[in-house]
């Protein structure tokens, strides 16, 4: 995409139909770090892959939970999908006041998307820069969507997007027709291949991902540190280094048993207001 | 001569003005305005009475389960009791409408607080965020009368005492509703605990072991449910300690 006269309000139409700072905020969704998401009938997954600014710094949140029926992974400008996840956490809360009830995922997803849209629609607002990957469960089932900044949205067997998604789609498309039956631990074991994917040979550790689950008697949460670990290491899935085994997972072991005494979510400020 | 005390019209017109309620004029017998009174009221009391007592590392809240009105008896098996968070329980007695709906409130703003902090709110928070909640409605109150039960930080047991628009103390026990008249002189018999007065500051908590609190509350129920009419039917008994919470029942007298 190169730069012309069309493309500075979110108002202007361009000739040929397209509104391009919409086009330009879903770009911003590209260069966020992955997020990816797979369900199955009765459980979905969601993935992430965090990136410090700097080994002094804690991570970026990319998931969130929205409710214990509801969760959210994100890609793109984090601030705005924190502002959109008190969004949904707070509608979350007044359907379930009002109506005693959780709140069924597939309308919270309409409401998220119609709040985009009208970022599309004001000269005086700017899209979200920050695509949601929202997995729910409800009375109709275990459901995955996508929301995009443009406003529109779609639901998902697997989907992944930010950075380097394409390697995770790859691996999900040879995979999802199996998804639907997958008991939860395969699950989670394809979440965490398919964030391997999107790391092109570095070594996965729990360290720079997370994983966070959702399904039929279970509510939503995040695995800790080293619940993943563990995963990591019976799957045998930590990089393409084979032949020493035990050396690498030894070390990616301490790594993790050291992370949990440090900081876990808890130990970290908040930064969630 | 014609000197009437007022002067009533002679004609019809006037007539109709003079006395239907667009007349401005006021005058004495044999019509008289007063001012009209509301026949409808927005709150009902449903009885009952509840109790917390606050131990060295344990608390004890309880209540009857009669829900009432007037002089009939709604249902026999409605609880007062709410729990807010991990240890942190309530009892209210009042209009269990307001109560329903300040029970909703306090569950939604601990969702909001838990999706914030990345925890439970204590009990000291809860307490704070109770008394909030009942003077936002200082115009409208909440027709609520709360005890508020758990452990602090520090696993020790407390209780809160309120009135319906969110005065509050932290005490060692309390007794709130119907037959809150009955029981509290008991309770301050058997545990008051030195004037906080008194330096250096005292515990409040009671020095009593769990099973005897308990004891405590289950002898002032039944004294209570003796004279008083509203509660009765059946005793809810709530304990939060270290393990966790738990549920005791004991039937009271159904008359």
């Amino acid at each position: 995409m190169f730069r012309n006269q069309y493309d500075t309000d979110v108002t202007t139409w361009s000739p040929a139909g397209r509104l391009f700072q919409v086009e330009y905020a879903m770009e911003a969704v590209k260069q966020g770090s992955a997020a990816i998401g797979l369900r199955s009938k009765t459980h979905v997954v969601l993935g992430c892959v965090n990136k410090a600014n700097s080994e002094l710094s804690s991570h970026q949140k990319k998931i969130f939970k929205v409710d214990d029926h509801i969760g959210v992974a994100i890609a793109g400008l984090t601030a705005d999908g924190r502002v959109l996840s008190r969004y949904m956490r707070n509608e979350c809360i007044n359907y379930s006041f009002t109506y005693e009830s959780p709140l069924p995922v597939g309308r919270l997803v309409v409401q998220l998307a119609d709040k985009a849209q009208v970022c599309t629609q004001r000269s005086w607002k700017r899209p979200y820069g920050v695509g949601l990957l929202v997995a729910g469960l409800d009375e109709s089932g275990a459901h995955l969507y996508y929301n995009c900044p443009s406003g529109n949205y779609f639901e998902y067997q697997a989907f992944a997007i930010g950075s380097r998604s394409q390697a995770a789609k790859t691996y999900l498309e040879r995979r999802f027709e199996n998804f639907m039956d997958s008991t939860r631990d395969d699950l989670v074991k394809d979440a965490l291949m398919a964030i391997r994917e999107t790391l092109q040979g570095e070594t996965l550790k729990s360290s720079i991902c997370t994983v966070a689950v959702i399904g039929v008697g279970e509510p939503f949460h995040i695995l800790d540190h080293g619940t993943v670990q563990q995963m990591i290491d019976a799957f045998e899935i930590a990089g393409e280094q084979e032949g020493p085994a035990a050396e690498p997972d030894a070390a990616a072991r301490q790594e993790a048993a050291a992370e949990q005494g440090g900081s876990t979510d808890e130990g970290v400020a908040p930064m969630d207001i | 001569m014609k000197s009437d005390a007022i002067n009533v019209p002679q004609n019809e017109i006037a007539a109709f003005l003079y006395f239907s309620p667009l007349s401005t004029k006021c005058f004495s017998a044999p019509f008289t305005m007063t001012k009209q009174q509301a026949n409808w009221s927005p709150y009902d009391n449903n009885g009952g009475s509840c109790v917390a007592i606050a131990g060295a590392d344990y608390c004890v809240i309880a209540a009857d389960t009669r829900m009432s009105t007037g002089y009939n008896i709604l249902t026999r098996d409605y609880s007062k009791i709410c729990k807010l968070a991990d240890k942190c329980v309530m009892a209210s007695s009042g209009f269990q409408a307001d109560v329903k709906a300040l029970q909703k409130q306090l569950a939604a703003r601990h969702l909001i607080y838990q999706h914030q902090h990345n925890k439970q709110m204590s009990c000291p928070a809860m307490a704070q965020l109770l008394s909030n909640t009942l003077y936002y409605k200082r115009f409208f109150p909440y027709y609520s009368f709360n005890v508020l039960g758990g452990l602090d930080n520090e696993g020790k047991g407390c209780v809160f005492t309120y009135d319906a628009v969110g005065s509050y103390e932290k005490v060692g026990y309390s007794s709130q509703g119907s037959g809150s008249t009955l029981i509290m002189p008991f309770l301050d018999n058997q545990l008051k605990s030195p004037s906080p007065l008194l330096l250096p500051a005292q515990d409040a908590v009671t020095p009593l072991m769990e099973a005897e609190a308990i004891d405590l509350v289950k002898t002032v129920f039944a004294s209570a449910s003796e004279r008083d009419i509203y509660t009765g039917d059946k005793l809810e008994i709530v304990v939060i300690n270290a393990d966790g919470i738990r549920r005791e029942y004991m039937d009271l007298r159904k008359d």
